[in-house]
């Protein structure tokens, strides 16, 4: 269990009809799939949508009461997989992640899905990361809908409409036997509002019946003949199906049609973005009153021809405003619009950036233009624009892009991860660069500064894998990276077992921070805690040498740096074949800092001895150098200006912020650095030993510095 | 009838806009505090508010944003709720809130902050990014810059130091922010009704509620004045000592006056490294150094001297070292620097490495040399030195063995190090005196270039290694109006990165002049 309580989080879960829900668009989406009588949430965490995972895993109390199974998923294509319960049997489900990412992982059981179909409401919530704060590649999920042809759902970004989306979207999904993806991007995930809540519903057919009595069908799985038939289906029934259905709900949504001879279309998600455009140009006003008709797709996947042509029909020209590239949604409207033989302008990523995120400044930008260039007689003078324009040109702003630094994420304070690194690159040193494969997780922010190192990152467990080519006779031996939660996610077979298969000669190191930490602290197999409703404390070790590892050494002290350089060393080096793992574990700091820090506070109050542990560099000693943090980059390892007139540049600094993880100490005692680091140890509600010992102690010392300082002949 | 005229009959759009605040922080600082205040603050007071954030591995330490719109809550109206945009428009920011000096100068990058309509709240402490911190000179970016930026981008633009006002109250930064947002009265709520809002959310908050109370007195006052160095302290007149006093004779008689405030940081230094005598002989160096020097320019050549002879002439030693690790003041400041409380005890352990290297330095120089010169010796006695010390400097064991090591003092003088460093100061200094009649400029900065010497083991090796390249162009360059250029130039490549690439560059530039 992540070391964070969600308890208010899922006291919300329990809001009853008229009750007002208030928080984040991914918790909207969980209370939504209780309201909406699902049977089972399975899934694979990482941001925007961990939240749900979360969640739901502390809500076993109200799943259990609900008769909900909520699965922990491996990887995303385990939880695609998941939607099998709903071929068969009229349950509803859902499944989530984080895309493009995970639905590249998913694509196998999705496309298998998709082509057989679904009896049971198939719901797949996509947090789309793209744009400001993604970690991931830039992609759309969009081309994943329109392969496996499964519809894609765009809600304008508010609570209400998304939890609406969640509703049509099983309604949609059983109407035409079709898996739904529901799209929710970073900021609307995060998107702080309120909707009116509904009770929870039971399954109306429970998971213990499909148990009880087992259906088949095998017109639904995917073998010929049956797999030919599927795609004449999807075609010929299926999608005709999806259409009826989206244009007698009305999920598409049309404003202000009439109020001019130009619109716009765009995807939900862009909603928001367009009337803060129109209202800035004096089009619209902040309650969605438009002056400029809007055709809102709540449903980008697939569009319906006759929406299409009825909107543009009456109109000279049609802005589309839609995020990511290529512009599937441009072309076909061009495309509609040229079999209907309209002659409405369409302008769209000819104004509109082709890539990237389409943030409000952008969007202004676009719409703006789109007035300009079409309806001329709409516009009224823009002061924003102007605004940035002279801001842009203010010589001291200018100046700032020299002067103000990139800020990247990076290893928190105290990371356990850190003196691997550190370790890593005291060995590259000495034996010269190594050829680095990583891997996706908090480590791979080894690639920045001050570390530099690794060379790919190919995907989620796969950093043994894009080592792979690497197994020939060499002078030197290639190195990856995995963490646990790539190790549990699929590493261990694709990555590992298979190195062990090929005979690969590699040293791979697996970080084992005790949780899928980069994803938010969730528990994996190997998690230590022990945690109800989950068997954990499966340890790496044992795994590996399951699948057939000879060479494997545990760490269970990552702060060890002499111990890691040399196991390292020792697994570059050594003669023995076959791949050389190493597993390097200690705690996630975030986490532990999270589960010990009030249990410390609790017994210094309670009056017991406690030791806090905390670094410090003695400030007349350092040099200015910087070479300790040039193998930490860690927040609190900073520096400050000395007063000293003699130090020209800022010595090194430990903020109070250090937890005392002493990679600090370590290095420098490794590395030959300096002197300069200290450890203090702060003794909390000493016993009367401590003090006895403290007082003979002092007696003694301070009698020794009295004694030298006389002599000292110094200025005061 | 024009669409011109057809318009003049429409409802006129409602002009009414949200009020828009964006939050530039790091991950970790609370950011997502703040942003949930100002959001329950909003609905306790009858007003609709939106929050939107990017969270996940991207805020791990890194910059972040989060973002806030809101308005008042319609009465009675039939048109539901309000369409808010989930990012910032540039040049339509009302209030942007930096929680750090860098993040206000990359939101004014941003464009969010506008001279019109801009109230830009920063904290003007500074969190070194990775890429200011790696630098082995100084790599700090320059605050004055994003200051000044700010002064010209917005509106009002209020900042102090906030991080050291939460650390004042035992508390965090955004609880300071909270408390400067209220105090700038940007939002139409007053100060009880943020105190509310801290006190409904029941976490911490006599602690935030102090740090409010900060920060809201803090900003309604002028922003602080730009730091200025310190002045150093003056050479005073009589020190209580009639050695020390008979030097600081010496300096008034044979030095010139601008150089005073920094020879007398020096002598300091180097009397507190040796004895009075060692003080003597720094005064000897920069006496002839000052024969050399030029009154009209402020004696540069003297004053950067009086810097850079003393600290090298206060080489970190084994016996320096064990010296400031055993003093009383030093014990003092560790406990200053963990705030500890007085009822606590405080125990340092040191992180010391001492190499086979290190112990040759201290010895007398004969015995020292002839180990060093003994490869199966200095090897075998190596692997018995060399490795990692932890010692425990407040256990009598442990304060006694650096106690005796600190008071090897008295044999510095007939040290190897000692007798090195020496000869590596007489030549420095004897190439200034030649450099001073040649090319003054460039004498001048070769001085400065000792700056490069520095750090312990393999780092004080590379930096005496940049020493000698930079020295070594500055004396092909000597004939060059514009060597003393140059040779600042290099220096400062020299110090951009550790293993000398930027140095290398300069070193070819140079070398094809």
């Amino acid at each position: 269990m992540a070391e964070r309580s969600f308890a208010r989080e899922v006291r919300d879960l329990r809001l009853g009809a008229g009750q007002e829900f208030h928080g984040e668009g991914i918790l909207a989406i969980t209370k939504a799939l209780l309201q909406c009588g699902v049977g089972y949430v399975a899934g694979y965490q990482g941001a925007p949508i961990s939240h749900l995972m979360d969640v739901l895993a502390d809500a076993q109390d109200i799943l259990g009461e609900l008769g909900v199974h909520f699965e922990t998923s491996a990887n995303e294509g385990a939880a695609a997989a998941t939607l099998a319960a709903s071929v068969p049997y009229p349950i509803r489900g859902a499944v989530t992640w984080k895309s493009t990412a995970g639905t590249n992982v998913a694509s196998d059981a999705l496309s298998n899905l998709a082509s057989g179909g679904v009896t049971g409401g198939a719901l797949i919530i996509i947090g789309e990361d793209y744009g400001e704060g993604s970690s991931i590649m830039q992609e759309r999920s969009h081309a994943f809908a329109m392969k496996s042809q499964i519809w894609l759902l765009d809600p304008r970004p508010n609570l209400p409409s998304i939890v609406k989306a969640v509703e049509d979207g099983f309604e949609l999904s059983e109407a035409s036997n079709t898996p739904v993806m529901l799209e929710v991007r970073i900021r609307a995930c995060h998107v702080h509002g309120s909707f009116v809540a509904k009770d929870n519903q039971k399954p109306a057919f429970p998971i213990s019946e499909a148990l009880a009595s087992p259906r088949r069908n095998v017109d639904r799985i995917v073998l010929p003949p049956a797999s030919f038939d599927h795609e004449q289906d999807k075609i010929k029934r299926r999608w005709p199906a999806a259409i009826d259905f989206i244009k007698q709900r009305r999920l598409n949504e049309i404003f202000a049609d009439g109020e001019q001879d130009v619109g716009i279309i765009m995807q939900g998600g862009m909603y928001n973005s367009v009337i803060r455009a129109l209202q800035l140009n004096g089009l619209a006003d902040v309650y969605g009153e438009s002056r400029v008709p809007l055709y809102v797709l709540n449903v980008t996947y697939p569009l319906v021809e006759d929406e299409i042509t009825d909107f543009c029909r009456s109109k000279r020209s049609v802005l589309i405003v839609e995020e990511g590239q290529p512009e599937f949604l441009e072309q076909n409207i061009r495309s509609i619009l040229h079999k209907a033989k309209l002659t409405t302008t369409i302008r769209g990523k000819d104004i509109l950036p082709m890539a990237g995120e389409y943030t409000g400044g952008v969007v202004l930008d676009g719409v703006r233009r789109f007035i300009e260039d079409e309806a001329g007689h709409l516009l009224v003078g823009s002061e924003v624009a102007q605004r940035v324009a002279a801001m842009r040109e203010i010589p001291e702003v200018k100046a700032l892009a020299g002067v103000v630094p990139p800020r990247p994420p990076g290893f928190c304070t105290g990371c356990p991860e850190r003196p691997i690194f550190s370790a890593m690159a005291l060995v590259e040193k000495e034996l010269g660069q190594h050829h680095i494969s990583c891997d996706i997780g908090c480590h791979l922010f080894s690639v920045l500064p001050p570390f530099n190192l690794g060379a790919t990152t190919m995907g989620y467990g796969l950093g043994q894998s894009s080592a792979a080519a690497f197994n020939v006779p060499g002078e030197k031996r290639a190195i990856s990276m995995m963490g646990d939660g790539g190790f549990w996610h699929n590493g261990l077979a694709s990555g590992i077992g298979n190195a062990v298969f090929n005979k690969a000669d590699n040293v791979i190191l697996v970080v084992d921070n005790h949780y899928a930490a980069a994803t938010g602290g969730q528990d994996v197999l190997s998690s230590r805690a022990s945690n109800p409703s989950r068997s954990t404390n499966n340890t790496i070790e044992r795994a590996v040498r399951g699948v057939g590892v000879k060479w494997v050494k545990h760490i269970k002290r990552t702060y060890d740096v002499a111990r890691m350089r040399d196991t390292l060393k020792e697994a570059l080096t050594t003669l023995q074949k076959g791949p050389k793992l190493i597993v390097a574990s200690s705690e996630c700091m975030l986490n532990k800092q999270r589960r010990e820090k009030p249990l410390f506070n609790r017994a210094v109050k309670d009056g017991k001895r406690m030791v806090r542990e905390k670094f410090g560099v003695d400030e007349d000693v350092c040099t200015g150098d910087h070479a300790c943090i040039r193998l930490s980059g860690c927040p609190s390892l900073s520096m400050k200006v000395s007063d000293d007139p003699l130090k020209e540049d800022p010595v090194a600094h430990v903020e109070s912020s250090c937890v005392g993880c002493g990679n600090c100490g370590e290095v420098a005692e490794a590395v030959v650095l300096c002197p300069s680091f200290y450890r203090a140890d702060v003794i909390y509600n000493p016993t009367k030993g401590d003090r006895f010992m403290a007082r003979v102690r002092a007696g003694v010392i301070g009698y020794l510095q009295r004694r030298r300082a006389a002599r000292r002949v110094v200025f005061a | 009838m024009d669409s011109a005229s057809a318009l003049a009959g429409a409802p006129v759009a409602d002009l009414q806009k949200p009020i828009c605040i964006a939050i530039h922080a790091m991950g970790g600082q609370g950011g997502g505090v703040l942003a949930d205040w100002i959001v329950a603050l909003a609905e306790d007071n009858g007003w609709v508010a939106q929050s939107t954030s990017v969270p996940g591995v991207a805020q791990r330490t890194g910059a972040t944003i989060y973002y806030i719109e809101m308005l008042p809550a319609r009465l009675g109206g039939n048109r539901g709720a309000p369409v808010l945009a989930l990012t910032p428009v540039p040049g339509e920011v009302d209030v942007v809130i930096a929680a750090e000096l860098m993040e206000a100068g990359r939101a004014i990058q941003r464009n969010f902050v506008t001279p019109e309509n801009t109230t830009l709240i920063a904290s003007s402490h500074r969190s070194y990014a990775v890429v200011e911190k790696i630098v082995p000179g100084n790599g700090i970016a320059n605050a004055e810059q994003v200051l000044e930026a700010g002064r010209k981008a917005a509106k009002r633009f209020l900042y102090f130091d906030m991080a050291a006002e939460a650390e004042r109250n035992n508390s965090v930064i955004s609880a300071v922010l909270l408390g400067a947002l209220a105090g700038a009265e940007v939002l139409p709520f007053d100060r009880g009704a943020f105190e509310a809002t801290i006190r409904k959310g029941g976490v911490g908050v006599e602690t935030s509620l102090r740090a409010f109370a900060g920060g809201y007195g803090r900003i309604r006052q002028p922003p602080p004045a730009a730091d200025v160095a310190k002045p150093l302290p003056a050479l005073p007149q009589n020190s209580g000592h009639t050695a020390l006093d008979r030097l600081l004779d010496r300096v008034r008689q044979e030095l010139p006056e601008p150089a005073h405030a920094m020879v007398f940081a020096g002598l300091r230094r180097v009397v507190d490294f040796q004895d009075v005598a060692y003080g003597g002989e720094y005064l000897d160096r920069l006496a002839a150094v000052a024969t050399l020097d030029r009154a009209g320019r402020g004696f540069p050549l003297t004053v950067e001297a009086a810097r850079q002879v003393a600290v090298a002439m206060c080489y970190d030693d084994v016996i320096r070292v064990a010296d400031l690790k055993t003093r009383a003041s030093r014990f003092d400041r560790v406990r200053g620097e963990v705030d500890a409380a007085p009822d606590q005890l405080v125990y340092m352990t040191e992180f010391m490495h001492p190499r086979i290297e290190e112990v040759c330095g201290t010895l007398p120089a004969a015995l020292g040399r002839a180990i060093e010169n003994t490869p199966w010796l200095f090897k075998a006695l190596g692997r018995i030195v060399d490795r990692g010390r932890r010692v425990k400097t407040g256990t009598v064991g442990w304060f006694l063995v650096l106690y005796v090591l600190a008071g090897m003092q008295r044999f510095r003088r007939s040290t190897l190090r000692h007798g090195e460093e020496t000869a590596h100061i007489a030549a420095w200094l004897d190439l200034v005196r030649t450099m001073a009649a040649r090319n003054y400029d460039l004498a001048v900065e070769i001085v400065k270039c000792r700056r490069l010497v520095k750090g312990y083991s393999d780092t004080h090796a590379r930096g005496l290694g940049k020493f000698d390249r930079v020295v070594a162009a500055a004396q092909c360059l000597a004939d060059r109006p514009d060597a003393a250029d140059w040779v600042r130039r290099l220096r400062d490549a020299a110090l951009l990165d550790e293993e000398g690439k930027a140095l290398d560059g300069a070193l070819k530039t140079v070398a094809s002049l």
